[in-house]
């Protein structure tokens, strides 16, 4: 019964400080904390489902199981049982007849339903005005692309030879969504329905026929559908999603989150600080009352239990009001996005609420108890003694609590221990570099005496309390710094992720140039008024070696780097490391380097285990070759330029049989000059990821806007940061100023000596926030967006005396009716 | 450094003591030690026969929650709460029922029955004393300890708040030592103490 008579004294008394303006502070920075983390949460939920489902318009499907042969009756029969949409699809090459000509072309024969996910668009006649596709070709009709019936030379409504079937074109296909997946979409194309495939006769044994199985549903039911599938998968066949088939699509899905994320921790970060402000002057303002409680004959335990009841019962109200605000706030976001984003937005999942309530309660009691419990051991002398101050535990060490949550957060949300623990050492290690500043800054000015009687005081108002100062100090640099990230760095940042991909970027690859065709191919672009693009040398090897032994696919058990091993290798060689590419171990050669050495991509080297200093054993055309790994790369490969795996300088590889592969952009309009470029070389392969680099594109553009609606949380965060900052010593501010012109301090001597202080707090924490501001840019540049950073003087200009005029002008605004009222009142106030 | 030696005084039931001498004679620290709020190097205090330094800080505590009841010269109400409430907390931490109507007649017999729902920041020095004076006796204590009552306030003020202690003093049997060095009101006291550099002196 003891236990639920404190409960309901603690809710009163609750009650009592909410009224009186006391809790106001705390709620709502867990109000802010919680709101930024459930947005962030929501929203990059739901971005996510969209941008993955964009995604797989590239796909045509969520997930596609893909062989050489037919596909077991139970994979479909399956996905339809789980709910699953599916469609099957089967392609070929075969040649076509109509108007007396014979062209070679890609036969594709899809069941109702196809596509699953993008769009298939077609027109009625050449050239004309295209619009979605509805449904797939009737039985006995065929749809073809430009190309084939440009090449034929014929009309809509004339007949086409397949193998046995004689068929009308119905329409023309202007768009698919799948042409960019795979290499072999070379061809012209032809469309036709699932029911006349037999007709045709062109599907017997020994036919070189692909086969698909597409599947679409929501995300968790595809993951559950892929792991019942996969390990049924009989050789030759597999599964894929738009992640494993595009590495552009799969790494700007990366940056995305990561962005996100990333802007999620910074708020997290900004809200614990603002809560711990928040909570120690809650508690610093309650010494009395549990001095007085403890007279009373409150017992230490009774006055945990009831502070601790109490900050529950707050920290949980708290919450979840910020749950509801960051539930509404997402959902204003994506009506304000919904007209760019070209996908409805899939609802939102509840986890989102539970990491925001959870988060909220976290950082309030880790921040809270430590004080608590020194709280409850406050002297009682205090009621006789004011002189005597809070107990130990106060100080640094009452945060140690908190941290630990922090940190415990910043991993949790960061799904990695390694990543978490580098964004929280970073942000500690900051804190704690720009407290040891701050502190030595304080000690060296106080020394530095002259200067006017206002100044003195103004500085030896720092150096009296120098824990708070410090704090102030650090806490104002990080609520400036989210700031300048949100204002300066932000911008900035996105747009360098966008010129990242300008709009001319290379949206055609040509492979298999053979070397007696370069001068040819550079009259062809000349002649066209272009440039020729640059060519790469490419050698198709097998891995059959690492060090001594050799290398087998059955050796791997990671499905990547098993299918690695069994295919053969791209390798290329050069004098120079691209530009997009950044080194990341070992060193690139120099200018007569020994031929022996690779260059390995970072995400290839870890498939398969190896690193700098593993030899690799090549063949290529039935001759091996061994070099030894000199160097680690990472590749951007969302810059759509050609890259390769594995690289050795000029001299190793030129023996074995090359050809090359250039990337161009084509701009839109002329496609006149593939066709030119078929016909005049028509060994080339061109592949068109005009399409998949739309999307990325897209994806840039909506993440950005995404990211600065979430940046206006951590703007949020900032600003009560500095409000908690401010207030955080304003009740000592307003006693020490009043006892000084009790004794005679004139009132512009005690504004000027409030304003000394406040420009060296001002100018400490706009120092410490240009600095963490750029720290945070050039991180983000360098890990995220995988960009080279420029360090901006303007940042170090606005941040300082952007902060010394803005802490002056709060500071000013904060103490000056003290300075008006009559001293007696102020002290009566403050008794 | 010693602050008191050689102290020893017995108080009876119902007696009002009052506690005088000079600014750092030792009259607050040895006040804190009868409340139990400071424990002495050595020596004793009992309190209607027990020991409080045989108790730990919890226990003294529990004493002072039955047996003592405090004035203090800085008033100490709580700024977050109004008369009415600063009045009431010790009858919740007590657990009492009826906490608002004791402290509401409480309120009304120190005259401030028109100002229940002031906060202390609202009141005048006087006004808040009474409420102290009104929350010092909230919990019927046998023992009444009071630290400069007056130190803070003019002189009229003082006197009025003196009678009402008395009277309350009075009216509910209540033994009372106060610390002060105001003669008149040591007159008052049927006993006052001398303290000098830390000795009693007769």
């Amino acid at each position: 019964m003891r236990f639920f008579a404190d409960a309901a004294l603690a809710l009163r008394l609750l009650a009592r400080d909410w009224r009186a303006g006391e809790l106001t502070l705390v709620a709502v920075a867990v109000v802010v904390a919680v709101a930024s983390v459930t947005t962030v949460g929501f929203f990059a939920d739901r971005v996510h489902q969209a941008l993955s489902r964009q995604a797989n318009q590239l796909l045509g499907a969520d997930l596609v199981i893909s062989g050489d042969r037919a596909m077991d009756v139970s994979y479909a029969a399956e996905a339809e049982r789980r709910g699953l949409q599916v469609a099957r699809m089967l392609r070929f090459p075969s040649m076509t007849t109509g108007g007396g000509q014979n062209v070679l072309a890609e036969v594709k024969v899809v069941t109702g339903g196809y596509p699953l996910r993008g769009d298939l668009r077609i027109a009625d006649v050449q050239n004309g005005t295209d619009r979605r596709a509805t449904e797939i070709p009737k039985a006995g009709t065929v749809w073809v692309d430009e190309r084939l019936i440009t090449r034929l030379q014929l009309q809509v409504g004339d007949v086409i030879e397949i193998g046995k079937s004689k068929l009308p074109i119905a329409q023309i296909i202007t768009q698919e969504p799948d042409s960019a997946i795979g290499f072999i979409n070379a061809g012209p194309r032809v469309m036709i329905n699932d029911a006349d495939v037999a007709s045709t006769e062109l599907v017997q044994v020994g036919s070189r026929i692909r086969y698909r199985v597409l599947v679409a549903g929501s995300p968790a039911a595809i993951a559950d559908y892929r792991s019942w599938v996969t390990p049924k998968l009989a050789p030759g066949q597999r599964v894929e999603s738009i992640e494993d088939a595009r590495p552009e699509i799969r790494s700007a899905l990366e940056r995305s989150e990561k962005f996100l994320s990333l802007a999620a921790l910074l708020s997290v970060v900004l809200a614990a600080v603002a809560i711990a402000l928040a909570a120690r002057r809650f508690l610093q303002r309650h010494l009395d009352a549990c001095a007085i409680m403890r007279c009373h004959g409150a017992s230490q335990s009774r006055l945990v239990r009831l502070y601790l009841q109490q900050f529950v019962v707050l920290g949980a109200a708290a919450s979840l009001a910020g749950c509801v605000a960051g539930f509404i706030a997402q959902h204003a976001l994506a009506l304000w996005l919904g007209s760019l984003v070209t996908v409805e937005l899939p609802e939102p999942g509840w986890m989102p609420a539970l990491h925001g309530f959870v988060t909220g309660l976290a950082l309030l009691l880790g921040f809270a108890l430590p004080p608590i419990v020194a709280l409850a051991r406050v002297p009682t002398l205090r009621v006789l003694r004011r002189d005597i101050g809070a107990p130990g535990g106060m100080g640094l060490l009452g945060y140690a609590l908190g941290a630990v949550v922090i940190a415990g957060l910043i991993i949790w949300k960061a799904g990695d221990l390694r990543l978490g623990g580098m964004v929280f050492g970073g942000f500690a290690g900051a804190m704690l570099v720009a407290g040891l500043l701050s502190w030595g800054v304080i000690a060296l000015v106080s020394r530095i005496g002259g200067a006017g009687v206002s100044w003195r005081f103004g500085i030896a108002n720092l150096r009296r309390r120098p824990m708070a100062s410090v704090l102030q100090v650090v806490a104002l640099g990080i609520g400036v710094m989210a700031l300048l990230t949100l204002t300066i760095i932000r911008s900035e940042l996105l747009d360098l992720w966008q010129r990242s991909l300008p709009p001319d970027a290379p949206n055609r690859f040509i492979v298999n140039v053979q070397p007696d065709q370069i001068p040819t191919l550079k009259k062809f672009f000349e002649g066209r008024g272009m440039t020729m693009p640059e060519l790469h040398p490419m050698v198709r090897a097998r891995l059959i070696g690492i060090n001594d032994r050799s290398v087998t696919p059955a050796d791997y058990s990671d499905d990547r780097a098993r299918r690695l091993v069994d295919r053969e290798f791209n390798l290329s060689w050069a004098t120079q490391m691209q530009k997009d590419n950044r080194l990341i171990a070992g060193n690139w050669w120099g200018n007569k380097p020994r031929t022996d050495q690779f260059s390995m991509e970072d995400g290839i080297a870890k498939a398969l285990g190896v690193g700098v200093g593993d030899k690799l054993t090549f063949d290529s055309a039935g001759s091996a070759f061994t070099a030894e790994i000199t160097s680690l790369r990472k590749v951007d490969w969302d810059s759509f330029n050609v890259n390769f795996f594995v690289v050795s300088p000029p001299g190793l590889l030129e023996k074995y049989p090359a050809s090359y592969v250039t990337s161009f952009y084509l701009p839109p309009g002329k496609v006149e000059l593939l066709n030119a470029l078929v016909k005049q070389f028509p060994n080339f392969l061109l592949i068109d990821v005009a399409q998949v680099l739309g999307q990325v594109q897209t994806m840039i553009t909506q993440v950005s806007r995404a990211v600065q609606f979430v940046f206006l949380f951590t703007l949020l965060a900032g600003l009560v940061v500095l409000y908690a900052a401010i207030a955080s010593t304003q009740d000592e501010r307003l006693y020490q100023a009043t006892i000084m012109r009790t004794m005679g301090a004139s009132r512009s001597q005690l504004a000027r000596a409030n304003l000394a202080e406040f420009a060296v707090i001002g100018a400490l924490a706009g120092l410490i926030a240009a600095a963490g501001a750029n720290a945070l840019g050039y991180t983000l540049a360098s890990r995220v967006i995988n960009v080279g950073y420029t360090f901006s003087p303007m940042l170090w200009g606005i941040g300082i005396f952007g902060t010394v005029f803005g802490v002056m002008l709060a500071g000013h605004l904060g103490t000056r009716h003290v300075l008006r009222i009559a001293p007696l009142r102020v002290l009566r106030m403050l008794s | 450094m010693t602050i008191l030696n050689n102290v020893s005084f017995e108080v009876a039931k119902g007696e009002a003591v009052a506690v005088v001498g000079a600014s750092g004679s030792g009259k607050s620290t040895l006040l804190g030690l009868l409340a139990g709020l400071d424990t002495p190097t050595s020596g004793s205090v009992h309190i209607a026969g027990e020991d409080l330094f045989a108790l730990d800080e919890d226990g003294r505590a529990a004493l002072r929650a039955r047996l003592v009841g405090f004035v203090f010269q800085s008033f100490n109400l709580l700024p977050a709460m109004t008369a009415l409430e600063n009045v009431m907390l010790p009858l919740e931490l007590a657990s009492e029922s009826g906490a608002a109507a004791t402290a509401k007649a409480l309120l009304e017999r120190v005259g401030l029955g028109g100002r229940l729902t002031h906060y202390p920041k609202q009141l005048s020095g006087g006004e808040q004393q009474r409420v102290a004076i009104a929350r010092a006796f909230a919990t019927r204590p046998a023992l009444l300890l009071a630290d400069e009552p007056t130190g803070n306030l003019d002189e009229a003020t003082g006197a009025a708040i003196i009678d009402l202690m008395f009277e309350l003093n009075r009216e509910r049997g209540t033994t009372l030592i106060l610390v002060t060095h105001d003669m008149e009101l040591s007159r008052r006291c049927g006993r006052a103490l001398r303290l000098a550099a830390g000795e009693l002196q007769s």
